[in-house]
């Protein structure tokens, strides 16, 4: 997969006030989809053919009496890049989290509303979040290795499924998806805490993906991480798209722009818009969109 | 001025310890002159013919102690993972206090119940009922007709013990990250997995830690041994006969004793007390020096 | 890097109840839950059942003649006054000698000590901390009693000893709660820092550190193996001077009571039990109350 970049298209519609700075986005067009998919402005719709992995429907999520997503419905789709862009305490993470009921034990959670997970109810009678967080794994914001070695980092997931059976197979090619083989594979038995911040964080992908899971959801992953390394996972992500159905997260809107097909902004815990990144970055509806892509205020 | 009353304080906690050690073997200076370490070994103590030995003791003490620490362990990290995982918030700020009470109560009174109402329950139930399953092993060995015994001493100590361990390990559980649970957790790992997989890994030198003080703390108990184990001067396979420990024989024997050399031979008994009561304090500081060990401890 | 051949072990669009042997490793997860529950269960079962025993064996000898009136000969009847009065007298000396030598050592360590000093007196407070008490007591009675009598004034030192760590760990955690941008504004008035640690430093943090050593003492009260060494001879009656002679004590009144099968011992034993339990039990609650509010007081 490649992407093209333009970067010297100026999306800069309006006049600005003069504390924002005009910012230059870069978007990720070409999605070398699967025939019959076409994203852009010519009038299909980019996800004809495409399977709904989530259906979130109506979605509300308080704590305790503070809400903090509000009203939420869109599809997520298999096989594409899923951004959720918004200022910081937009409800995007809590949003994320409840994807694979990471918020469970988090006090006073509440939902109302439903997320269908391939049409199953993610909180519905007899669902076990186990399961749930198996099949949809997560890669959070700042790297969290074990306190192991990189490969039993990897293999314990599988270990815990009892795929014991080619285990050093499993976790190598884990490894290798996440890009991070030839770095590590000469100290595999050396701790996961000897390697750099962006090494980490590609290692809780390979970790993630060793479970064998459909869905990686990505909360902020580079928001700890030097230029090189995000750009390195940025290029991570495009090539896992092949076989998983990603979402990130990310407070970044060029990030947003660069990695993902569709991109929703949360605003005060409400979706303000949800659209196919390209025609988010170049021709929001809402003028908070407008606002915030144009750098206003986040 | 203030300067200086604090390094007089200092200086004097540090006088303190050097004091005792220098008391204790002074005045087991003579038995050690006489016997030397074969006092270790030597299992008859009979002061009114002269002879001392600590061998009995040591063995009634070790033994005692690991029985305790065998089921205070388990026990207490189990109530920290409890405590610090699993109790919702309310419930935690209730049952946390009640534990850390539970070490509150003095020896004395833990031992007055012990052998007034804890031993006789045991020789009558438990103790029958362990012969008969597991007689097949000599230390669980044929009912006497008391309560008092190295079992009960066991049991008394574990209940001493348990809060201790459960205590620093409840601290210890919440030092770890959430982050690392978390990714535990993303990864489709059960709370049991999580627990085994990142929880005590994480700290396992600080619940070994945990451990090391609990098993100083049985090692070194005096009084509740004293009134429960029953005295005995002989070796039992059995843990349902009485024996006896070191610290409980000096409790026992100190405030009657016969001779210059009944007394020599008790201070003896505490000298071997200090070094193990300082061996496994700072073996505890050492295997837990990633951590503040004797922080629960203290509060 | 597209290979498409990634194994697919699971059915994406299967339901999302227990698949493989998540059932199994489910069951585990809830039997160790159980476990550890129980567990906690068990603890304060035990405290329980000792707590009712104390409570409703020693209430039947509870009696306003039970605190006031001295033991009789022999027989039932009669109260525990002396050892009482006796308790209070080497608790209270014990923790006037224990308090100031613990404080001052604690503002040792957090305002002045420095490096491997500071470690040095660390570490012996913490290994004191981890002496036997009945080694204390047979210091004590090496360094006090011997050639000499017994007397209450070593068993206050024996006890003192016991809550030195303790007071001075307690104080220590208080003080290092005192923002340090006090002590930075006591340093920036060219104050002296004996000065700021009198007029600044210690105040803020008296609260706590009293209640710290209310701690220490609520621990020492109960310690009987050092009493035993060298409080456990003493005259009849109510006696009030430390120095004369040994006196008389509650946990030393506790144990002699288990050694002999007098059964009106016992009643006694069990009401001695009950007076010493209630003090310690209250008083230690009380102040791990008030400690947590302090420490709040000075972490906000």
């Amino acid at each position: 997969m490649t992407f093209d970049e333009f970067s010297g298209e100026d999306l800069e519609p309006q006049p600005l006030p003069e504390q924002a700075a005009p910012r230059r986005v870069r978007i990720k067009t070409d999605l070398g989809p699967p025939p019959g998919i076409r994203l852009g402005t010519n009038g299909k719709s980019p996800t004809t053919g495409r399977d709904v992995v989530f259906d979130v429907r109506d979605l509300s999520i308080s704590y305790g009496p503070k809400t903090a997503v509000a009203n939420v419905s869109f599809k997520i789709y298999r096989n594409l890049i899923t951004a959720i862009i918004g200022p910081s305490g937009c409800g995007k993470t809590t949003f994320i989290r409840s994807l694979n009921r990471m918020n469970d034990s988090v006090p006073g959670f509440g939902i109302n509303g439903e997320i269908l997970y391939h049409g199953h109810n993610v909180y519905g009678g007899g669902v076990d979040r186990v399961e749930v967080r198996r099949r949809i794994g997560m890669v959070f914001q700042k790297p969290n290795p074990f306190p192991k070695s990189i490969y039993d980092n990897v293999a314990w997931a599988p270990r815990n499924l009892g795929m014991r059976k080619g285990l050093d197979e499993r976790v190598e090619k884990a490894i290798r998806q996440a890009a991070l083989w030839d770095e590590v594979k000469d100290r595999l038995k050396s701790s996961a805490l000897s390697l750099s911040g962006g090494q980490q964080q590609r290692l809780c992908i390979a970790r993630a993906l060793a479970a064998n899971p459909e869905v990686l959801l990505l909360d902020e992953p580079c928001s700890a991480l030097d230029p090189i390394s995000t750009a390195k996972i940025e290029e991570l992500i495009d090539e896992l798209t092949d076989d998983y159905t990603i979402v990130i997260v990310t407070h970044n809107m060029q990030q947003a722009a660069r990695v993902s097909e569709f991109t929703a902004f949360m605003y005060l815990g409400e979706l303000v818009e949800f659209d196919s990144t390209s025609k988010m970055f170049t021709a929001p509806h809402d003028q908070r969109t407008q606002d915030y892509i144009t750098g206003r205020f986040g | 001025m203030l300067y200086g009353l604090c390094v007089l304080a200092a200086l004097l906690a540090v006088a303190t310890i050097v004091e005792i050690a220098y008391q204790v073997f002074h005045g087991a200076r003579p038995a050690i002159d006489k016997s030397g370490l074969g006092f270790l070994g030597h299992t008859t103590w009979k002061p009114n013919d002269g002879i001392f030995g600590a061998g009995t003791f040591l063995l009634g003490t070790v033994v005692s102690s690991a029985m305790a620490l065998a089921l205070a362990a388990p026990i207490g990290i189990s109530i920290g993972l409890y405590l610090s995982l699993l109790a919702p918030k309310g419930l935690r700020g209730i049952v946390s206090p009640l534990v850390e009470l539970l070490a509150a109560i003095p020896s004395v009174i833990l031992g007055f119940w012990g052998i007034l109402i804890l031993a006789p329950w045991l020789n009558k139930h438990a103790e029958p009922a362990l012969h008969k399953v597991l007689g097949f092993l000599p230390i669980f060995g044929p009912v006497p007709t008391t309560g008092a015994s190295i079992f009960t001493a066991g049991l008394i100590l574990t209940i001493m013990v348990v809060p201790i361990v459960a205590s620093i390990s409840r601290d210890l559980f919440l030092t770890v990250p959430s982050e690392l649970q978390d990714g535990a957790l993303a990864l489709g790992a059960t709370r049991w997995e999580t627990v085994r997989g990142v929880v005590l890994p994480s700290t396992a030198s600080g619940v070994a830690a945990a451990c090391c003080l609990g098993l100083g703390r049985a090692l070194g108990e005096a009084i509740a041994v004293a009134q429960v184990i029953g005295a005995g001067n002989q070796i039992h396979k059995s843990l349902f006969e009485t024996g006896d420990t070191l610290a409980s024989r000096v409790a026992l024997q100190f405030p009657g004793a016969l001779s210059k050399e009944h007394f020599a031979a008790l201070f003896y008994l505490a000298a071997i007390l200090l070094v193990i009561g300082l061996v496994t304090n700072l073996l505890a500081q050492w295997i837990g020096r990633r951590f503040d060990v004797q922080r629960a401890v203290a509060r | 890097m597209t290979d498409m051949t990634t194994e697919t072990l699971f059915d994406p669009t299967a339901p999302l109840t227990a698949s493989g042997n998540l059932r199994r490793r489910q069951l585990v997860s809830g039997l160790a839950e159980s476990a550890a529950t129980g567990a906690a269960l068990l603890a304060i079962t035990v405290l329980g059942i000792v707590i009712y025993a104390v409570i409703a064996r020693g209430a039947a000898a509870l009696s306003w003649d039970f605190l006031t009136k001295n033991p009789p000969a022999f027989g039932s009847g009669g109260g525990i006054a002396p050892a009482i009065v006796g308790t209070a007298v080497i608790v209270g000396l014990g923790t006037l000698i224990a308090a100031p030598v613990g404080i001052l050592t604690a503002l040792y360590l957090t305002e002045f000590a420095r490096g491997r000093i500071g470690n040095l007196i660390r570490l012996t407070m913490d290994v004191l901390n981890g002496v036997p008490s009945i080694v204390i007591g047979v210091f004590v009675f090496g360094l006090l009693v011997r050639g000499h009598h017994q007397s209450g004034f070593a068993a206050a030192v024996a006890l003192a000893i016991i809550m030195l760590p303790l007071v001075a760990r307690s104080a220590q955690e208080v003080l290092l709660l005192v923002p340090g941008s006090l002590r930075e504004a006591a340093d920036a008035l060219g104050v002296a820092r004996w000065r700021s640690v009198l007029g600044v430093i210690l105040p803020s943090a008296m609260g706590g550190i009293l209640t710290g050593t209310v701690l220490a003492v609520a621990r020492a009260a109960g310690e009987t193996a050092p009493l035993l060494l060298v409080s456990s001879i003493y005259p009849n009656g109510v006696h009030t001077n430390p120095f004369s002679s040994g006196l008389a004590n509650i946990p030393v009144y506790i144990f002699n009571a288990s050694e002999q099968a007098d059964p009106g011992g016992f009643t006694r034993a069990w009401g001695a039990a009950l007076v010493l339990m209630a003090f310690i039990l209250i008083t230690s609650l009380g102040a791990r109350a008030l400690l947590a509010r302090s420490r709040r007081k000075l972490t906000r």
